[in-house]
């Protein structure tokens, strides 16, 4: 008889890639917003 | 609707939209995680590995309901040529992706301890891998359309065309033979006891309010870079203008 995996290392990879994932992406689209808008903020200056 | 589908109007919608999703979105996302990690029993069957429900579900919600929100603005797009719906498509389809992406994977390391395999070419990993693969094909097709200065046609009848492709992904548990289990939450009907249901319902809220925070900010940043380029082109022509102006005023001084 096959002997069940421990379960914990994959919950636990579950739940550092999907936090990983969505700090990343919201850290991305944050950036990119506040540089794009700081662009053109600068522009409008001139 | 029509009323937001002014720029100006919507940018001031989203400047104070974009952090109450955000911040809200936090709240019941982390508040979720930790009730479905700390909380929640392990489920009869599936044991501890239950826990993974509570990102899995809600990154496979928002990778199809990416290319729904696609569809839905290419379509408003090729309708009423609103050039805001084809920003919201646009800002729409990294999350998107992104959520497809963690939809695979998460759902690949829960295979492994619950079926023995990281993956099976059956229909429904099959059809969200397609999935997957659209978004890559819109992303660069919009992009390419965009600094090209291509037809706006063409990548919104790619979203249109796309989209059937999410019906698929919906029924292929139900059509084929899979090692994927059959829909457990149906119109009224759930197959999932309250004590897993509650914090996932939670989790799904959490995570599509912090998609809607991320695709306002990817609207905001798509208007921005279009405001720049406007700016750009008229300073260009009115360069073009002056030194026009110049050359005349020098062949009649001669």
């Amino acid at each position: 008889m096959r002997e069940a995996l421990d379960p914990w290392p994959f919950v636990y990879g579950v739940y550092a890639v999907g936090l990983i994932g969505l700090a990343w992406l919201i850290i991305w689209a944050y950036r990119a917003m506040r540089r794009a808008e700081k662009r053109r903020d600068e522009m409008k200056r001139k | 609707m029509h009323i937001y589908a002014n720029p100006k109007r919507f940018l001031t919608l989203a400047s104070w939209l974009t952090p109450l999703l955000f911040w809200s979105g936090m709240v019941l996302t982390l508040g979720a995680l930790a009730w479905g990690m700390f909380v929640v029993p392990p489920d009869r069957l599936m044991g501890e590995t239950v826990r993974i429900l509570f990102i899995h579900v809600p990154a496979a919600w928002l990778g199809m309901g990416g290319w729904t929100g696609i569809a839905i603005a290419s379509g408003a797009l090729l309708i009423w040529k609103h050039p805001l719906s084809g920003i919201a498509a646009r800002a729409v389809a990294v999350p998107g992706m992104v959520f497809c992406a963690l939809c695979l994977i998460t759902g690949s390391i829960w295979g492994r301890p619950t079926w023995g395999t990281w993956w099976e070419w059956d229909g429904r990993l099959t059809s969200m891998l397609v999935l997957l693969f659209l978004y890559g094909g819109y992303i660069a097709l919009s992009q390419a359309s965009a600094r090209e200065g291509g037809s706006y046609k063409i990548p919104a009848i790619f979203g249109l065309v796309g989209a059937i492709n999410v019906p698929i992904i919906n029924r292929s548990v139900v059509w084929w033979n899979s090692l994927h289990q059959p829909p457990s939450l149906t119109a009224g009907k759930s197959a999932i006891d309250g004590v897993f249901l509650w914090p996932l319902l939670v989790s799904v809220i959490g995570f599509s309010l912090l998609f809607g925070a991320v695709v306002l900010m990817r609207m905001r940043a798509l208007i921005a870079e279009q405001q720049v380029e406007a700016r750009l082109r008229r300073r260009a022509l009115d360069d073009d203008a002056n030194i026009d102006a110049d050359t005349s005023n020098i062949v009649e001084a001669h």
